[in-house]
This record gives structure tokens, sequence and C-alpha cells, in this order.
């Protein structure tokens, strides 16, 4: 396989939400709004770039037996700097994602992508792998969050296209809609699959 | 009275599946049959009980003291994922009927994010009974992700319940299997938002 196909089979392929169904409780959390969605899919493809970088060069040195601690330790490492950075830089994103920053540790993603493939491969493929993967990631996430503020407050990325006053779907933005919303793109996904 | 309302404030109104999307993994996937889902639903109970005792006990003496705080996600991943192997080799050893019921599922709990979600909540947010807001005490945490548990535990047993009918319907070709679950789950997540303002 060589470096594009590492690359790209994170974004459609392989897409870690739409096809391996792998993360799923951030994605419905944190897309109440395509803005919210695109940070935490940005943060979590910091996080899966760089543990992919540190796991592929650690690789000969992790004995076989304890690499699952030690990859939980260097990930949760770099969860705890995007958590910071984020505290320091952007507190209001920071206060809407609260929890799901710091659970960005147990995302399977994370740690599947490093178990899968940062710990048989060499550095270089093992960063595109992890960069794809995330903005695969980031790309369902923000499609989410798009067609959930869209539907729920009549906005996108925070630019109004209704009125102020109109009534708009609410149950979108709530804990329903997100499970509703998913459910439809897989389906679409599947159907499209089988053709 | 106030263990009563903090039970039926996490087992209800706050549930941690429909409210707040935690543990959304093992929900799809162990949620096929009931007698999984039950056998799923007492490893979290017993897991995310103790594993919140162990890390609220850590924070409190050991990181708190120390000004360690921020290194909380990491000690808690650790501490969890230590304790779901200690707990899974003593099980083992005094009561292979229970390992026999849980062992398949215990390892799948240490990437649970119920636990180690609560775990972070119960340690850094504060919460409101009786209109005075203060940070939960250990007996109060306990009783918190018991009452987690328990509501993991029945919207995972509902939802299999509802699955196990599903299965026998003809759906359209492309919702079989995940899509349609998703769509029953917020259908009853619509009816769980019903008890809202319950407390």
């Amino acid at each position: 396989m060589n470096n594009w196909q590492n690359f790209t089979k994170g974004l459609i392929k392989e897409n870690p939400i739409l096809v391996l169904l792998l993360g799923c409780c951030p994605t419905l959390a944190t897309t109440t709004s395509a803005i919210n969605g695109m940070s935490m899919g940005l943060a979590t493809t910091f996080v899966l770039t760089m543990s992919n970088l540190c796991i592929s060069l650690l690789k000969n040195f992790i004995p076989d037996k304890v690499r699952i601690p030690c990859f939980i330790v260097v990930i949760a490492s770099f969860v705890t700097v995007v958590q910071l950075a984020m505290q320091a830089y952007v507190p209001s994103i920071y206060e809407t994602l609260g929890l799901f920053i710091p659970l960005i540790v147990v995302n399977c993603i994370v740690l599947g992508r490093a178990e899968a493939f940062a710990s048989k491969n060499p550095v270089w493929p093992s960063i595109l792998d992890g960069f794809g993967m995330g903005l695969g990631f980031t790309m369902s996430l923000t499609i989410l969050g798009s067609i959930r503020e869209i539907l729920g407050s009549g906005s996108i990325f925070n630019f109004r296209l209704v009125p102020e006053d109109a009534n708009t779907i609410l149950i979108f933005v709530l804990a329903p809609g997100a499970f509703i919303v998913l459910g439809y793109i897989i389906a679409i996904v599947n159907k499209l699959k089988t053709k | 009275m106030k263990f009563i309302i903090i039970i039926i404030s996490t087992i209800l109104v706050n549930n941690i599946i429909f409210a707040q999307f935690l543990g959304i993994c093992p929900f799809l996937g162990t949620s096929k049959k009931t007698s999984t889902a039950m056998g799923m639903g007492a490893a979290v109970l017993f897991v995310l009980t103790l594993a919140t005792l162990v890390t609220s006990l850590v924070n409190k003496y050991i990181l708190i003291p120390l000004e360690l705080t921020f290194l909380q996600t990491i000690a808690f991943i650790l501490i969890i994922a230590a304790l779901v192997q200690m707990v899974e080799i003593i099980l083992k050893k005094i009561s292979p009927s229970l390992y026999s019921a849980l062992g398949v599922f215990l390892p799948l709990i240490t990437t649970n994010c119920a636990v180690l979600g609560v775990a972070l909540n119960v340690v850094t947010k504060e919460y409101t009974f009786g209109g005075v807001s203060h940070m939960l005490s250990l007996a109060e945490s306990v009783v918190f992700a018991a009452g987690t548990a328990l509501g993991f535990a029945l919207a995972l047993i509902i939802f299999a319940g509802i699955r196990e009918h599903i299965d026998l319907m003809e759906a359209p070709k492309g919702m079989r299997g995940v899509p349609i679950a998703l769509i029953t789950a917020g259908i009853l997540a619509m009816a769980f938002m019903g008890f809202a303002g319950l407390v």
C-alpha cells in the first residue's frame, strides 16, 4: 500500500464512524452544532496523529506483553496536552465539549489505529494513517453537526439561515436527534455501499 | 433523602446513555439479546461502582495533596485498567460461576467511556441538591456511580428487548442492523426526555 492510499483510506473507504462504527460516544454527544463537531474532530485528529507517530517510533522498545498499557499512557499524555492547550486558548469550546476531551483516551479509534497500524509500520505511513483517519472522523462529525444545526437551530457555523423568530425543529439539537440523524446517515451509506 | 434524589436523577433524568451519551459502543454491541444485556449490565454495575470508589480515594488522598490534578486522566485510566484485570483474576479464583457469567464482558469495560466518564465527573463537577451546589462526598460519589450503572443496565435491557422484536420484522435493506437500532434509540431517548424536571 502506498502513502497516498494510507492517507485516503480513512476518509471514505474505512471511515471510522460511517463504515467502521468506532467512537460513537463523542460523535453523538458533541455534534450539537457544526463548529463543536469540527473542534472535537480536530482535537481527536491531533491525538491520533501524535500517538501514531510516537508509538511507531517506540514500537521496537515496547515489550509485546505490556503494549496495551504503554499505548494508553502515550495516548493519555497527548490527551492531557490537548486538554491543557484548549483550556488555555479556546476556553469557550473547552467548556462546551467538557468531559469529552479527556474521554478521547477511551475513544476506540485511537487505540485501534495504534494497535492495528502504528505498532507494525514505519513512522511516515503511521503519521499519514493517523492524519487520514482523524480527518475522516472530523469530516463525519462536521457533516453530522451541520445537519443537526441546520434542522435544529436554523443556522450553520453560527451563520443564520432562517429569520430570528422562525420555528426550528428543536429536537435535533437535543439527545434524540443525534441518534436519529446518525441512524439515517449510516442507512444512506449502507445503501450506497451495496450499489 | 439526598441519596434517593441522586439515584432517581442518575437512573431516569440524566440517564447515562440517553442524556449523556456515554457508553454507546457497548450499548449497541451487547444489546442483541436480553440475556447478554443483563450480563453486561451487572458487570458494569460492579466495575463502575468499584472504580469510582478507588479513583475518588486516589484523587482525594494522593492527587489533590500533591497538586497533581492535571494527571487525573492518565492516573484514572491506568487505575481502571488495573482494577478490571484484578477483578477478573479475583473473580476467577473465588467465584467461578460469577466469572463465567461476567467473564467475557470484563475486558470490554476498560475501554467503556462510561467508567472513565463517571470517575472524572464525580471529582470535577459540582452538583446541586436542594438548592445547594457542592462537590460530591465519597459516599455520594459511590451512590452516584451505582445509580448511573443501574441507569445503564435499565437502558440496555429495555433496548435489547426492543431489538429482539425488531429483528423479526422486515426493515428496508439499508436500514437493517445498526441504522434501525440507532433510530429506535432516538425514540427511546425522546421517551426518557419525559423524565426531565422530575427532580
